[in-house]
């Protein structure tokens, strides 16, 4: 802050928050200053504490320690009633809206003004419709809200804080499950917002999105807060190493790929819902030995079906795919048994969901997937010290930590669940691997080390399919690079011809840059 | 033909007093389903109202203050189950379950030791009962060809607690989808975070939820031992708050659904105990007990998605955690 | 989502269910202090009457047979995290495979063959009516615990059907089937130990007691050392990962549900081949949800469930000498003890650990600062 100035006047104030779970300490001594009327912009790796600390503020836990002042009034916020109370507003990560209520029950719901639902619904329906015009924010008050797009429902919770008279907006990674353009309809409402006076707290872990749009910007690692900026006087580059606490990144040592003869071969795979939806849409691809292949896409855009679909988890409603020289078809669908006895090894995106079993010891999360024994070991019985063995062995080759294999699952850190996961499945020599997200909520020295295997896989043959939400991470991993929007492949780009512009641009379903509209692209892969 | 009529008529007559508990219970069973409880503690209440009702009646001869105690007693068995399952998170089926336990072994124990009857209550007398209400010129009217009888037997006669029941339908309903209340509760069952998020505690509408279940269950065990009974047996619920699961079940955790689906298991079993010892042509004698197996026989049928499909609350069940 | 109070293991399997009985016995002693009797007095009448009187302790044992079995069965559907509440309904039905077998061929087959054969019967009837409510959980979504409490009531419909129609034996008034020859008998331990010369009371303990214990080793291997016990558990634990996994699900979930059943079904054989010898209405008495109490004391261990058995079995013995004892309490105080071990060790679960966790803490800090930690 530049000397001179008359002091701002300040929406929020945080001093010296301390908040742990357990042992973990999720915020430490934690200072923030948000300047009424501004966008102000919390930014931090995942597990970086930034949710706690609104979650704080938001009244949904007590914090251990610390003052909150809200307009310059020191306060306690015990509920969430009490956040509503001194109008600050929050859009959650996951929305809280109740799926098949109608917009506006859902904006009404606990504001209802009388004790009669109907009566407050007249009342509420003016006010809603008057808030929708002065901020375009224009939702059908009848919808049922399970029936909306995404971007629509985040619509529905910016709305029922404004209804709630919100002065103060919390927006908690509001972009995750937005397509680009949504997020830049979103910024326009932002905008919007701030020329009425209110007040924007954006929790992010996007660069992109801090330098786009706020006018602050508060950094937050390992449950610290490393630093306040105006956004105007900082660099990505700058805000990325305070994130991050070091240079970074992690350039993998990455030689040219030698791809061989096809091992996975998919031709129009489908896949739509019970209820219609399409989540896949004609997706064609071919994966060689010997090569990675990067698949770019904003979450939810159908690369976790993709996986599931190839992985064997849920039957493709349309087309095929061939791994080695079995097909599989909707009408003769495979599971994740048979996929592994042709050599696909899958390490999923959600590791606690899926990929170990937390009471589990080690040792038996070790054979997960593989529990059934191969065709020398079939039998019913499971010999506890064979397992051990087996998984000492492995914790041994992937550096595994504490190398315990009777600890369970659940004690060990993230990065030592993901090795755990990928020793399982790479020990199994495969000709495809299937990666979703493999360095999620893993530490530094891990991906590294994830990254390192990955390579040293792909050297000695194996096809593997990459999936991540990091840019980053598809640019300096993978061979190839394909980019899916809303089900469907919109393009390939090789190594070097990628970089963020033109995948974002790819990512958004906007046609890349050379003159081939992504439709066109899709429909010739 | 007129002597059929009134068969029938008296059938649908016993119909809603066999189903007037069912309905009483179905309905405590939708606000502690809907608000995201798992009730199966319906049976437990009820057996323990009943006897609270009796044993009260008996000792001050009303019949109106043993409802009041009954109300009282089943209510703070619904705010056990909250305690078990709303405060302390722990499984819902588990505690509702312990509660049934609970009464059977604490309804007959108390029962021995207050009366020594071998856990009955006294035969309760005339005047410390709900007694039926005969509706004006119900003899007069009754006369008048088929309508008449449909007055003077199925509307006529039936003691005030049975009208309660069918209110406490209307009841429901109106709270369930008019009032603020109903709203949140209704909300509470689907996502609960939303609820919380909005500044309206989840526990506390839980809480409330269960106690006004807790209220129509105690009218439920009440209007068992103090209106169609004269007292309290051991086991006299003998599964009903189950069958007035089933019927909630059935109705969809909806108050009309539920009532019909009450009205139904009530006539199987007022039809199965006019069966009782006739012979039927072809099939010999009627297979009574196994008409009185059809409620749970239709519930799982539908549970199964055979005939439509019966949508539980998507919360309900679980513990409401705040997530991180 | 904030952890667990972390208790250590020795604490949530041995102290934790001490801490939950003794807290139930508290309670209904109360109860028995406000009806007006000493609580003590009838403590020592039950355990006189559960382990000190001639073949009491017989009697303890016969009733802990039962709930050996129905423990178990609770047990293996909760490892596949499926709450069985059908055990009562199970248990019924086993009764009808057993009484079908030995009214078919008790004249015609020796004990050697009918034996296996009723226990066989009585198992399959069960795991059937365990196995409908898998299929409908496992393919058509319906929640088991709800068709698992229809079940109860239609097995008890069926039986009463049959009972007192078909399978009631010609001229007798009371709704059950004959009394089956002595090829149908499971032998009386007392008479086995007698043939030895050594003395021993009467009581109904006969060697279904040697088949619950058999049940149990078979549990344990099944569970944590069999292949298909590793699919059991990934299931309950992580349906996501079992499916990761290439586990059958659904598949997964009958097949435990069958085995429960059956587990439940077998308990027939202590009352129908060992006790009764024929099949009566209403012989499981509630024996099918002591089960849940049972399972849950005994953390779904074989182990456990022995010790919880013996403790009901116990109850339900010592109980009836209540009745014998005292004109004001009777065997129904340990229904009570029962609902209220239930309700401690199940609904209120948790509202011990976290206070025995801070006391734990309290008391064992010096030694694990000690000791010193590792991450």
């Amino acid at each position: 802050m530049a000397n001179g100035d008359p002091t701002p006047p300040l929406a929020i104030e945080l001093s010296a928050i301390n908040k742990s779970f357990g042992g973990v300490h999720a915020n430490k001594d934690v200072n923030l200053k948000v300047v009424s009327g501004h966008i102000h912009g919390i930014i931090g790796e995942n597990g970086a504490g930034k949710s706690t600390l609104v979650s704080i503020l938001y009244g949904f836990y007590a914090a251990d320690s610390g003052l909150i002042s809200i307009n310059g009034q020191t306060t306690t916020v015990r509920h969430s009633a009490d956040a509503i109370g001194w109008g600050i507003g929050m859009v959650h990560q996951h929305f809280m809206l109740v799926p098949n209520f109608t917009v506006l029950e859902n904006v009404m719901l606990g504001h209802e003004g009388s004790l009669s639902v109907e009566a407050g619904a007249q009342k509420a329906r003016s006010t809603l419709n008057k808030l929708s015009e002065d901020f375009g924010l224009a939702v059908d008050p009848d919808m049922i809200v399970e029936n909306l797009p995404v971007g629509l429902q985040q619509r529905v919770e910016i709305l029922k804080a404004l209804f709630r008279g919100a002065e103060i907006l919390i927006l908690d990674e509001p972009t995750g499950v937005l397509t680009p353009q949504e997020t830049e309809q979103l910024f326009e409402i932002l905008r919007a917002l701030r020329e009425q006076g209110v007040t924007i707290l954006l929790i992010t872990h996007k660069l992109k999105e801090i330098m786009a749009i706020t006018d602050d910007v508060s950094v937050m690692r390992d449950g610290e807060m490393v630093a306040h900026i105006e956004t105007a006087r900082t660099s990505p580059a700058e805000l990325a190493e305070l994130m991050v606490g070091r240079k970074v990144l992690l350039e993998v040592d990455h030689t040219l790929a030698k791809p061989g003869v096809p091992v996975l071969q998919a031709q129009n795979l489908c896949l739509t819902t019970a209820n219609g939806i399409d989540q896949l849409t004609d997706i064609s691809l071919t994966l060689r030995e010997g090569e990675i292949v990067g698949i770019a896409g904003v979450s939810g855009n159908g690369q976790s079906e993709l996986l599931d679909v190839l992985s064997g988890i849920t039957a493709p409603t349309g087309g095929s795919f061939r791994v080695g020289i079995s097909e599989i078809t909707a009408q003769q669908p495979s599971d994740p048994a048979q996929l592994r006895s042709l050599g696909v090894a899958h390490v999923p995106e959600d590791r606690h969901k899926c990929g170990i079993v937390l009471p589990f010891s080690a040792a038996e999360s070790m054979i997960l997937g593989y529990s059934s024994g191969d065709k020398k070991n079939g039998g019913w019985w499971l010999s506890p010290s064979e397992l051990e063995t087996n998984c000492a062995d492995r914790m041994q080759d992937f550096d595994i930590r504490p190398p315990l294999p009777k600890l369970a699952s659940a004690n060990f850190s993230g990065g030592n669940q993901q090795k755990i996961v990928l020793a399982r499945e790479i020990s199994t020599q495969p000709k495809l691997l299937l990666v979703g997200q493999p360095t999620r909520g893993v530490d530094i020295g891990a991906i590294e080390f994830i990254h390192k295997q990955l390579i040293a896989l792909r050297n000695k043959g194996c096809a593997i399919l990459l999936v991540s939400v990091e840019l980053d991470e598809i640019m300096s991993l993978s061979d190839r690079i394909l980019v899916m929007n809303n089900g469907q492949m919109v393009g390939e780009l090789a190594r070097d011809e990628a970089d963020e512009q033109r995948l974002g641009l790819m990512m958004a379903g906007i046609g890349a840059d050379d003159g081939v509209t992504a439709l066109q692209m899709g429909a010739k892969s | 033909m007129a002597d059929l009529w009134l068969q029938f008529l008296l059938t649908i007559d016993a119909s809603l007093r066999v189903a007037t508990p069912l309905i009483l219970c179905a309905m405590a069973g939708i606000f502690s389903e809907k608000s995201g409880v798992i009730d199966i503690s319906l049976e437990g209440k009820m057996l323990m109202s009943a006897f609270a009702a009796a044993a009260v009646a008996a000792m001050t001869s009303s019949a109106l203050a043993g409802l009041m105690v009954a109300i009282g007693v089943s209510m703070l068995l619904g705010l056990l189950h909250g305690l078990a399952s709303i405060t302390l998170r722990g499984n819902q089926v588990i505690s509702g379950l312990a509660i049934n336990i609970l009464a059977s072994g604490l309804t007959v124990t108390i029962g021995i030791a207050m009366f020594r009857q071998g856990g009955q209550t006294p035969n309760l007398a005339r005047a410390e009962r709900f007694r039926p209400i005969e509706l004006p010129l119900a003899e007069q009217l009754g006369s008048l060809p088929l309508i008449g009888p449909i007055y003077r037997e199925v509307i006529s006669g039936h003691n005030i607690l049975v009208w309660v029941a069918l209110t406490a339908v209307l009841f429901t309903a109106f709270i369930l989808t008019r009032t603020r209340f109903g709203l949140r509760l209704r909300a509470v069952g689907e996502k609960p975070e939303a609820l919380d998020s909005a500044g309206v505690s989840v526990a506390r509408t839980r809480y409330l939820a269960l106690i006004i279940a807790g209220v129509l269950c105690g009218m439920a065990g009440a209007y068992l031992s103090t209106a169609h009974g004269s007292g309290f047996v051991r086991e006299m619920t003998a599964g009903k708050g189950y069958i007035a699961l089933a019927a909630m079940i059935f109705g969809k955790w909806q108050p009309r659904g539920a009532l019909l689906a009450c009205l139904l298991f009530g006539f199987l079993e007022a039809v199965a105990s006019r069966m009782q010892g006739v012979d039927v042509p072809l099939i010999g004698e009627a297979p009574v007990d196994l008409i009185l197996a059809l409620p749970y026989l239709l519930t799982v049928i539908l549970l199964a998605g055979f005939v439509g499909k019966a949508m539980p609350p998507r919360a309900i069940g679980e513990p409401y955690v705040k997530e991180r | 989502m904030t952890p667990p109070p972390a208790l250590p293991r020795w604490a949530d399997v041995g102290l934790i269910p001490l801490i939950n009985v003794l807290a139930a016995l508290v309670v209904s002693g109360i109860v028995v202090a406000v009806i007006g009797e000493n609580p003590f007095e009838a403590m020592m009448v039950m355990i006189k009457g559960a382990f000190v009187y001639k073949g009491s302790l017989g009697y303890t044992l016969y009733y802990a047979t039962n709930f050996i079995f129905t423990g178990l069965a609770v047990a293996v559907a909760f490892h596949a995290m499926l709450f069985n509440i059908g055990g009562e309904g199970q248990a019924y039905l086993g009764g009808l495979g057993a009484g079908l077998t030995c009214l078919m061929f008790d004249s015609m087959f020796p004990a050697l063959f009918l034996v296996p054969l009723a226990i066989m019967a009585s198992a399959s009837f069960g795991a059937v009516w365990g196995a409908i409510p898998g299929y409908l959980q496992a393919k058509r979504g319906s929640h088991i615990v709800i068709t698992t409490i229809m079940f109860n009531f239609l097995a008890a419909s069926i039986m009463v059907w049959l009972l007192a129609g078909r399978l009631k034996a010609p001229g007798q008034m009371s709704p059950e089937t004959r009394s089956f020859s002595a090829n149908a008998e499971l032998p009386f331990i007392h008479d086995i130990i007698n043939a030895f010369g050594v003395e021993m009371a009467r009581s109904p303990l006969n060697l279904s007691f040697v088949v619950a214990l058999l049940a149990c080793v078979g549990v344990w291997v099944l569970i944590w050392r069999s292949r298909l016990g590793y699919a059991i558990r990934a299931t309950g634990h992580s349906t996501g990962a079992a499916e990761y996994a290439g586990i059958p699900v659904s598949t997964v979930i009958i097949i435990t549900m069958a085995i429960s059943g059956g587990l439940a079904g077998m308990m027939a054989i202590n009352e129908i081949l060992g006790v009764q010898h024929r099949t009566i209405l209403g012989f499981t008495s509630g024996y099918g949800f002591t089960g849940i109490a049972v399972a849950l004391m005994g953390r779904n261990h074989p182990i456990g469930i022995i010790l919880a058995s013996l403790l009901f079995g116990a109850l339900y013995q010592g109980g009836a000498e209540l009745d014998f004892e005292f004109s004001t309490i009777t065997r129904e105080m340990v229904l009570l003890i029962q609902g209220l071990i239930i309700l401690f060790s199940g609904g209120l679960a948790y509202m011990f650990n976290q206070p025995l966790a801070h006391l734990l803490g309290l008391l064992l800090a010096p030694r694990s600062a000690k000791g010193g930690q590792n991450g």
